[in-house]
């Protein structure tokens, strides 16, 4: 008994010593001795394609770039599955800070998730890099000093997409959209700049994540006789969806015609050409437009066998740019480096004088691709072609327009 | 276009209505072979979801990993299913017949959970594509709506299904056995017919009625690990609404319900999945025993 | 139904091991008090939390007789509620989980009145289509927002004192919940009604020829236990600070169950001792390779053919009276 009682008095000493002697580190140099790198995001479900093992092995690319090692400290990378729970990516989050010290959390795709991860990093004065989630809220009344929005974000893909397809004659839509934060928005942003460009909104229906059955709602997105028939969902929904519209003859009797609000490369190499070709999209990457790109991408594709996504690329761009501002700080403190990411341009294979919001938002060039049909098509992952670059400016919402109260 | 019903351009009525039979005719296939296996067993079989994935799971690797195609996972499938519900049945359920039906109820969930974790372990949750037979592609125009051929033979194959399944157990000599093993097991095992064996082969076949379901919803919905666990839950409600044994209760229900669904989607979608709950509550407090069940 | 019936011998073990039991009691108090200085003080939390469900449900299987598969609805609503209330109308957190609570208990008089008509197997899945109804509402109504939950619930200041941001504040409210929880399943239990309730679990049709009224006395222990799933409900949503639809999933129903099995029905120390050890496997076996629900599952089935009485139930039923 008294053994016992020791043995669990010392531990408690021990535990406490050592969470003092990590509070004291942070301050100066790095913490823990070690620049630990979370890539957080679906591993196993509908978004896997789109980040997944990819992001990681995009960080650690660049990780490599440093030589694994930051002021004289290693740099490890860890990574977990959130399942699209927003209880379970929260709670990684949360252990991961508490008791593992990782440093900066990466990627998590589905707004859902990364919106309660960014609560707590928010809390925990952690770095956020996201690539992966969508919603514009994340730089809007959900910001947080220390998050960074990296790839894309919903209103840039309403600005792209939304735009284009009203122009092509698109003038009527109806909204398929996925019933959580991240589709919710891209309606809402897609709704407004179709109005904007004189179009109109005939209605919208829900669909929960991860549907394997989508006939009753492409049934009533066909009753609407609507022009344009817009997917406002992502990943394997987005696949699904697509493919069942064909087999439903949406699109065979030339009335209707399907708009992918979001489609990844890996969406267009899962349909496969024929079902694809023609449809318009807007990206933050494609891996074959500069020779800078090709390269790093053929580096990639060694490594993982895939071309990457824009989410992928990005994750390379933000773990390169949240290293490079530790080097120049000096310090992995959360908010310093926040400070010093805002305070330089980001200049690498994916952003060409991108620049950081105060709302943590990154702007950076947009485009607008049309999927080539497979006749053009010259070899696997010849997919897109380029018809716009979409300006920063103009994709991306201003910190006054977002809604953000941090920034003044 | 060519008026309305109630509002609702008729089309759209008669196409959630079709939607809705062919949702049913999972069901129904499903509801049948719990009604069976509570029938004869009086067990709960949480597993049968599971079950029905595995059916697709199992059509899905004999096509991608052995090139065996639709109409012979078709066979297959039911049967590697049923052995493994033979298996399941000597090995674990079967210990359990003297306790409280709740046990069993128990141990199946316990049994589902293995399974689908398991699967989830190897595959992930993401859906895996199944093609659609070359013979069923297309589709048929109704006026109505478009109907892709492989859906009509769902509906078609569930039917044809159900009905005999039924006719055997109504009108055959090994029907009226089970009946009346179902009755009185010891009587029946006093005539001299092997009752643990004539269990373990009703365990079976309602298992392999769900591992066709699965097959014949491979091509429909993609082969997910977790395509089971949320139907599981709708088709114990038919079962319940039907009268918990009562076979064509389960079929008719599950027929039934399917259009209620589809109904449901053209006037208030947002309930579409509530209204089988509603029913079910509502069945219990006015007829206890279900609509075709009878008072034990 | 009939679970195993141990009511004699958990009396027998009450009179004799009293001193003992006090003397475990009290260490294990110990052992929760000091706790959070070893472990991680979430992870105790949320153990503490399930501990409290399992414990409430235990209260109408294991000394009602009643197996619902739908506590998920009183956990999860309750959850909600607390979440919504704290973070939209700005209440405190002790009120918000009493909020909680107090819907849990309405929504428990509800199914109650409904479900215990029924018997058995009709009982469970009476319950389990109700809990999937609030499920579905949970998707579907504005204010649980669909997927995303209700994020960002602030911990708040407890009676405007104490700030809940603090670990180690937040693990002894947390305690101090459980412990009332707890307290009040120990005085129900050891109460006359407690003791009514047995008889109902033993033999239905003669507590009804003693005059019983046993309709009235499963209903009010169906909403005892759906008021107290509730607390434990609202309590995680303070504690992780987010409302889900995890939490009304028909799965959470399936958990609780298999805590409460796996420690031990009827026992009082029963689910707290499976709830621990279920939270404790998730967490830590998802750090290996190893499919936790097959795991999980296992066990759960080895716990059905082979140790019905759950660890603490086994434990009792090898050492008599030392356990407790």
């Amino acid at each position: 008994m008294n053994a016992r009682l020791l043995a669990g008095a010392a531990l408690t000493a021990l535990t406490i010593g050592t969470a003092l002697a990590a509070g004291s580190a942070s301050a100066q140099g790095v913490s823990g001795d070690m620049v630990k790198i979370g890539v957080l995001n679906d591993r196993s479900g509908l978004y896997t394609d789109l980040g997944g093992e990819g992001s990681a092995v995009a960080a650690r690319m660049a990780a490599e770039e440093f030589g694994n090692k930051i002021l004289g400290k290693p740099i490890q990378i860890i990574t977990a599955d959130h399942q699209n729970k927003p209880d379970i990516g929260s709670n990684i989050a949360r252990q991961w800070i508490d008791q593992d010290g990782v440093d900066v959390i990466v990627d998590v795709p589905n707004s859902g998730v990364a919106l309660a991860v960014q609560e707590v990093t928010r809390d925990k004065k952690k770095i956020f890099l996201m690539e992966g989630p969508a919603t514009s809220r994340l730089t809007g009344d959900a910001c947080s000093p220390t998050g960074f929005h990296w790839a894309y974000d919903t209103r840039a893909l309403a600005v792209g997409t939304g735009r284009a397809m009203v122009k092509q004659g698109g003038s009527s839509w109806y909204f398929l959209t996925a019933d959580y934060a991240f589709g919710h928005q891209l309606e809402a942003d897609t709704a407004a700049e179709v109005k904007k460009a004189g179009g109109q909104v005939m209605g919208a229906v829900r669909h929960p994540l991860n549907t394997s059955d989508f006939s009753s709602f492409l049934l009533q997105a066909q009753s609407s006789g609507a022009k344009i028939v817009a997917l406002a969902n992502a990943g394997g929904d987005t696949i699904t969806s697509i493919k069942q519209a064909s087999e439903f003859g949406l699109t065979q009797s030339g009335q209707q015609k399907l708009a992918g609000l979001l489609l990844f490369i890996s969406d267009v190499h899962a349909l496969g050409l024929s079902v694809a070709q023609d449809l318009v999209l807007t990206t933050g990457f494609y891996w074959d437009m500069d020779d800078e790109k090709r390269a790093w991408s053929k580096k990639f594709f060694e490594k993982f066998g895939k071309m990457p996504t824009m989410v992928q690329a990005g994750s390379y761009s933000a773990v390169r740019h949240y290293l490079k501002a530790i080097e120049a700080a000096g310090t992995d403190d959360g908010p310093t480096v926040a400070a010093k990411m805002k305070a330089m341009p980001v200049n690498d294979m994916f952003a060409k004088n991108g620049k950081i919001l105060a709302n943590g938002r990154m702007v950076h060039d947009m485009y607008l691709a049309r999927v080539k049909k497979p006749s053009e098509s010259k070899g696997p992952w010849d997919y897109y072609q380029i018809l716009a670059t979409i300006p920063g400016d103009e994709a991306f919402a201003t910190v006054e327009e977002s809604g953000c109260k941090l920034a003044k | 276009m060519m008026g309305t019903i109630f509002g609702i351009p008729p089309q759209a009525l008669f196409g959630q209505l079709l939607l809705g039979l062919i949702n049913g005719s999972f069901y129904a296939l499903l509801s049948l072979g719990l009604a069976v296996i509570f029938g004869m067993l009086n067990v709960i079989n949480f597993a049968h979801g599971a079950l029905y994935m595995m059916g697709a799971f199992v059509s899905w690797l004999l096509l991608t990993q052995l090139g065996i195609g639709y109409w012979w996972a078709l066979l297959i499938a039911p049967i590697i299913v049923g052995l493994f519900g033979i298996a399941l049945e000597k090995t674990l359920l079967s210990r359990l017949y003297k306790l409280d039906h709740l046990y069993g109820l128990l141990l199946t969930f316990g049994c589902a959970l293995m399974i689908e974790g398991g699967f989830r372990h190897f595959y992930g949750v993401s859906g895996q594509p199944y093609p659609i037979p070359e013979a069923l592609r297309g589709g048929q125009n109704l006026g109505f709506m478009f109907l892709p051929n492989y859906r009509g033979w769902v509906v078609v194959a569930s039917l044809i299904v159900c009905i005999s399944t039924w006719l055997a157990i109504e009108k055959t000599k090994l029907g009226a056995y089970l009946r009346a093993a179902t009755e009185n097991p010891v009587l029946v095992q006093a005539f001299g017919i092997n009752v643990p064996v004539m269990v373990s082969l009703t365990y079976a076949f309602g298992v392999a009625l769900a591992g066709l379901a699965g097959v014949l919803a491979a091509p429909i919905y993609q082969v997910s690990p977790l395509m089971g666990s949320n139907l599981i839950i709708v088709v114990f409600a038919v079962v319940v609404i039907g009268g918990m044994g009562s076979i064509l209760g389960a079929v008719l229900t599950g027929y039934g319900l399917g259009l209620l669904e589809g109904l449901t989607k053209v006037f208030y979608p947002e309930a579409s999945n509530i209204v089988v709950f509603v029913i079910m509550a509502v069945v219990l407090m006015i007829k206890p025993a279900g609509l075709f069940g009878r008072e034990r | 139904m009939s679970v195993p019936s141990q009511g004699a011998a958990t009396v027998a073990v009450q009179a004799g091991g009293a001193t003992l039991g006090r003397i475990v009691g009290l260490v294990a108090l110990g052992v929760l008090l000091v706790a959070p200085y070893a472990l991680y003080p979430v992870f105790l939390m949320k153990v503490l939390c399930f501990a409290l469900f399992a414990c409430a449900f235990n209260l109408l299987i294991g000394f009602g007789g009643l197996l619902s598969f739908g506590h998920a609805a009183f956990f999860g609503s309750a959850a909600y509620v607390t979440a919504h209330t704290v973070k939209v109308w700005g209440l405190s957190p002790e009120l918000g989980i009493v909020l909680g609570t107090v819907a849990a208990a309405g929504m428990g008089v509800l199914f109650g009145s409904i479900a215990i008509r029924r018997q058995g197997i009709y009982f469970s899945m009476i319950t389990l289509a109700l809990s999937q109804m609030v499920y579905f509402l949970a998707l579907q109504l504005p204010f649980t927002h669909g997927e995303d939950g209700i994020q960002a619930v602030p911990r708040g200041v407890l009676f405007g004192v104490i700030d809940l941001n603090q670990p180690f504040a937040m693990y002894y409210f947390v305690l101090a919940v459980f412990l009332f929880g707890y307290a009040v399943i120990w005085r129900t239990v050891h109460s006359p009604f407690g003791q009514v309730l047995k008889a109902i679990r033993e033999n239905e049709p003669r507590a009804i020829s003693l005059g019983y009224r046993t309709d009235r006395y499963k209903l009010m222990a169906f909403t005892l236990s759906a008021a107290l799933a509730g607390m434990a409900g609202g309590t995680k949503a303070i504690v992780f600070q987010l409302a889900t639809l995890t939490d009304v999933q028909w799965q959470m129903s399936g958990e609780v169950v298999l805590m409460t099995l796996l420690g031990g029905m009827g026992t009082l120390s029963g689910p707290v001792v499976g709830a621990a050890l279920v939270v404790a496997l998730e967490n830590y076996l998802a750090a290996t390779n190893l499919p936790v629900p097959v795991v999980i599952g296992a066990i759960f089935v080895a716990c059905v053919l082979l140790f019905r009485r759950g660890i603490a139930g086994e434990i009792q039923a090898r050492f008599g009276g030392a356990s407790r």
